[in-house]
């Protein structure tokens, strides 16, 4: 039995080795997920461009002014002269704020009259709208604070805040929108290399007819379909580390918790998408059919129900059972317990069950059907 | 002779209605090279893999190699090799590789002699580092039979392994053939040229999931008790015509000459000649030649369908 497995697994890799071109995809792909959803969708909100309309430019409208240029969040990008340039400014998106300092800034500043300033802001993206008003507040509340404390100063009385608040955002404190991602990416991009990888590769031998030579010869259902994951057990390995190592020198990824769970817990997930693509491989016959049915049923449920880019929490009750199909979910979860909180397995054993059984329900599943296949034709 | 497979009452009736092989009974011997002759769809496909295990009958058994069809599947995969219809080997491996694969999965531990032997034997020697992608069609067809024997199997069943491959890689093959037949092995062959028939030791002529007639090839020529008469005449087509249209003769034409089936020389060539000369139509050359297994295989589908016509 074992020289059966053993045969297959060979031959497997060589075949895979072979394939230069499937074998550039299988490793671009990752890297290409990775660059495209680390940098393109990336939810931070940093280097804001602003655009200046100083109407008094005196010293004291300067130094508001450095407030902004001294910080990663801000980049002042061109001063204007005229409402009518801001307006433009804004429409053909050169900035996306303009801050407006009135004539009788410093006057109404000194004489404690409430001086005022003015954002414009671009709203069409809600989103990033309400960030920039967020950090232009809280920019000119500081800027406020600091010079109202140097005036009572010069006046001899010291101030102290009654209040302070000082939140910190635990195990991701800059909330950062990568480090959120990541996890998320390594289940898409594993899920979806393992269903494809493993479902065209056994229909390749139907549609091509060697299967019937396999079926001719003694070797079993069980020990094909063994032989057939081996090697993309492998492949699936290889893709995981490569990820982490991409994660860890372009965003900064560092792996908080043990190795040992992690890599636990990769492999239960590999297995279950190779379970999935045996599966698939099942139901289709020709690997165009194979193609589509494994990319429909691996992206999609992982990219939407398994919490990556959507919260399951503001989900309907009703996808919220359904998003418990996909081990993804799951999977996610120990990736952000393990690489992001660092947190030991009182946190996510439960996981390794489900993607256990899911990958025990899926390989019976297509055991059965093969079995039964060869007994009725 | 020792029987070496004894089918029973095989029949398969496959999902949808269609049958594909229907109620046949026969041995085939020890050592023998055994054809199965027929047109395409006539059951021979179907034959040979309930024979591989390959589909399961809807009825009836066969016994190969003193193992139950039904029964001991994984005995009999263990001592029979199958070559399909359709070419199956790895064409993103070498022939090296191809034939390792088989013996790997055969369990064939020191498969590296074997494969020299049956690399010779094949003549693809030269082309062990090639791609089996990269072979012709005939080199296609002597690795897959490579790939079939590395196992050292009692039975190879080879199913079609000369359509789509050129004359010369034909008589090659069949050249590696006759030289196999020499082991201790036994070939079964199916193949929709009447014209390789003469090559097999017996043969089953199949037809609409029946068989026709199972004999030696020079026996099943002898049982058509009728006369071939061989005419050369200078125009076949309007010579077919009238013949047709006047007579019941089994006709076939070939370029410059007819061969009607005849019940005698002395009976029915004055008719032949009476008609044709009536139609304006000189007979330049005649004579008698044996029949071929073609003209038995067409006599016997030909009275088949005048039976069915008078049900």
């Amino acid at each position: 039995m074992l020289t059966r497995i053993y045969a297959i697994v060979k031959k497997e890799f060589r075949q895979i080795l072979r394939d230069n071109r499937s074998l550039i995809l299988i490793f671009f792909y990752p890297v290409f997920m990775l660059i495209l959803f680390g940098y393109a969708l990336n939810y931070d909100v940093t280097h804001i461009k602003i655009g200046i309309y100083d109407l008094e430019k005196s010293e004291l409208s300067r130094e508001f002014i450095k407030t902004f240029n001294s910080s990663e969040y801000f980049d002042i990008v061109k001063y204007v002269t005229s409402p009518e340039e801001a307006d433009r400014s804004l429409n053909d998106k050169t900035v996306q704020c303009v801050v407006t300092i009135p004539v009788d800034f410093s006057k109404k500043f000194y004489s404690k009259e409430n001086a005022s300033v003015q954002f414009l802001i671009d709203g069409v993206n809600g989103n990033t709208a309400t960030i920039i008003m967020n950090y232009v507040n809280s920019a000119t509340l500081g800027f406020s604070e600091k010079v109202s404390a140097d005036i009572l100063a010069k006046e001899g009385i010291r101030i102290t805040r009654p209040l302070n608040i000082a939140g910190i955002f635990w195990y991701n404190p800059d909330l950062k929108t990568t480090e959120f991602l990541i996890p998320g990416l390594i289940a898409t991009i594993l899920m979806v290399i393992c269903v494809t990888l493993t479902a065209i590769s056994i229909v390749r031998e139907k549609e091509q007819g060697t299967i019937e030579q396999i079926n001719v010869s003694p070797v079993s259902p069980f020990e094909l379909i063994l032989g057939k994951i081996i090697p993309y057990i492998f492949l699936a390995i290889l893709i995981s580390i490569l990820v982490l190592i991409l994660g860890h020198f372009l965003f900064g990824l560092e792996i908080k918790g043990r190795i040992i769970y992690l890599a636990a817990g990769t492999i239960l997930y590999i297995i279950a998408g190779l379970s999935l693509g045996i599966f698939v491989s099942t139901i289709a016959d020709s690997m165009q059919v194979a193609f589509q049915l494994s990319t429909l049923i691996s992206q999609l449920p992982t990219n939407i129900l398994s919490g990556f880019t959507f919260p399951i929490e503001s989900m309907p009750p009703f996808i919220q059972i359904i998003t418990n199909l996909t081990p993804a979910k799951f999977f996610i979860i120990i990736l952000r317990s393990v690489v992001i909180k660092g947190t030991g397995i009182e946190a996510f054993w439960q996981q390794y069950i489900y993607i256990t059984i899911f990958a025990l329900f899926f390989l019976t599943i297509s055991m059965i059907k093969t079995a039964r296949q060869r007994r009725t034709v | 002779m020792q029987e070496i497979i004894k089918i029973s009452n095989l029949k398969k009736i496959y999902e949808g209605g269609v049958i594909g092989i229907d109620d046949i009974s026969f041995s085939i011997y020890k050592n023998e090279m055994f054809g199965f002759v027929g047109p395409d769809g006539a059951g021979k496909t179907t034959t040979i893999r309930l024979l591989c295990g390959l589909i399961n009958p809807t009825d009836g058994n066969a016994d190969i190699m003193g193992y139950d069809l039904r029964k001991d599947k994984m005995k009999i995969k263990d001592n029979i090799g199958y070559l399909s219809q359709k070419f199956s080997l790895y064409t993103d491996l070498s022939v090296d590789e191809n034939i390792e694969f088989f013996a790997d999965i055969h369990g064939v531990k020191d498969y590296k002699e074997r494969r020299n032997e049956l690399l010779q034997f094949t003549r693809l020697t030269d082309f062990r580092k090639f791609y089996a992608g990269k072979l012709s069609g005939g080199m296609k067809q002597k690795l897959a039979l490579a790939c079939t024997l590395i196992h050292k199997p009692k039975i190879i069943f080879l199913d079609e392994p000369t359509t789509g491959v050129d004359p010369v890689s034909r008589r090659d093959f069949w050249k590696i053939l006759s030289d196999l037949i020499k082991e201790e092995i036994t070939i079964i062959i199916s193949t929709p040229y009447l014209d390789e028939a003469e090559r097999f030791n017996r043969l089953a002529l199949f037809n609409n999931a029946k068989i026709l007639k199972l004999d030696t090839p020079a026996k099943i020529r002898e049982s058509l008790h009728k006369t071939v008469i061989e005419i050369v005449c200078n125009n076949i087509r309007s010579a077919d015509k009238a013949l047709k249209e006047n007579t019941n003769y089994e006709i076939q034409t070939f370029g410059d000459r007819l061969n009607i089936v005849a019940d005698s020389f002395e009976k029915d060539f004055p008719v032949i000649e009476n008609i044709l000369s009536k139609n304006g139509i000189e007979i330049q050359d005649k004579r008698i030649i044996p029949a071929s297994l073609e003209n038995v295989f067409i006599h016997l589908l030909k009275t088949k369908k005048t039976e069915l016509q008078q049900l």
